[in-house]
């Protein structure tokens, strides 16, 4: 159930929706670089010992 | 153990390989307490709290807004210190939490700065003024942005650590300037601290102050934000730490062949 936010309705969801978009595209893009950055050294660190 | 060697046993972190497996150990305990808190208190503030008798509904972007300015602030100081390590017992570690830290600075900064417009356009009848306040945290902004840029555009790591090491001790003067701005200039749109306040805890507070019907959301939005903080710069920092071994391992490979 929404709150009433009365006549400020759209100021309060677009700061919401805004500050959440922010938020979320930080932790996924960390995230991702992470996993890719991870994958990306043990494949180079394989190449290596492989290579002896 | 000693109170010298508790200290001394932090060094160990400056160490890559204990830091990434104490990191390992700790960050499922911070995501989750983040996610937890961030949850219970923007439903208990945006759906359980009433509207404010002077600015009604938009009482609740104080749930975003005063986390992450304290965030945006807080993010350079940290910056700071771990630059100071740097650049006094040059630790790698500690320049790449500063750098892992940077964009999570940015993105509070940028909160702050985008939901105080929203906030302020039906209060103020502005999005924005050359208040002190706005205009040192707009100020910070850049800094952060040179920073980051600064990193990006020196190729030796240990020069880049170096250069923005020195840059984050001069962009502390706007760290600073954006928390007490308020309290140097007396013109300007922006209240003064209304939430934390030394006053309020020695008892000489004379001044409107947050009722505690916001406070205690707040608070856990507060903690929220700060264990996402703690969560975000963990994890990048040990992005940033394989990021420098695999930079190391394919120049030694290149070399060799």
């Amino acid at each position: 159930m929404m709150p009433d936010l009365g006549k400020y309705a759209e100021t309060v969801l677009s700061a919401y929706v805004a500050s959440l978009v922010l938020l979320a595209a930080l932790v996924l893009l960390s995230l991702w670089r992470g996993r890719r950055m991870r994958v990306q050294l043990n494949e180079l660190e394989d190449r290596i010992r492989q290579d002896g | 153990m000693t109170i010298s060697a508790k200290a001394n046993a932090i060094w160990a972190y400056a160490n890559p390989k204990k830091f990434l497996a104490a990191s390992e150990r700790v960050l499922p305990f911070f995501w989750i307490s983040s996610g937890l808190c961030l949850v219970v208190g923007l439903t208990w503030g945006f759906f359980f709290t009433p509207d404010d008798y002077r600015q009604g509904s938009t009482v609740k972007i104080i749930y975003l807004h005063v986390p992450a300015a304290l965030l945006a602030i807080n993010t350079w100081f940290m910056m700071l210190v771990a630059s100071l390590i740097w650049l006094i017992r040059r630790h790698h570690v500690s320049v790449l939490a500063a750098r892992a830290a940077a964009p999570v600075g940015v993105v509070m900064t940028v909160i702050a700065l985008v939901t105080g417009a929203i906030w302020g356009q039906p209060m103020w009848g502005t999005w924005w003024a050359w208040d002190p306040r706005l205009t040192s945290f707009l100020i910070l902004f850049l800094f952060y942005l040179g920073y980051i840029a600064l990193w990006e555009a020196i190729e030796n790591p240990d020069a880049a650590a170096d250069l923005t090491s020195v840059l984050c001790l001069v962009g502390s003067v706007f760290a600073v300037l954006s928390r007490y701005a308020v309290n140097f200039w007396n013109q300007g749109l922006h209240q003064g601290a209304s939430v934390m306040r030394i006053e309020a805890v020695t008892g000489a507070d004379t001044q409107e102050k947050v009722s505690n019907v916001f406070f205690f959301p707040l608070l856990i939005c507060i903690v929220g934000f700060v264990l996402l903080f703690v969560a975000l710069v963990l994890y990048r920092t040990g992005t940033e730490i394989r990021a420098r071994r695999f930079r190391a391992l394919l120049a030694r490979e290149r070399a060799g062949a």
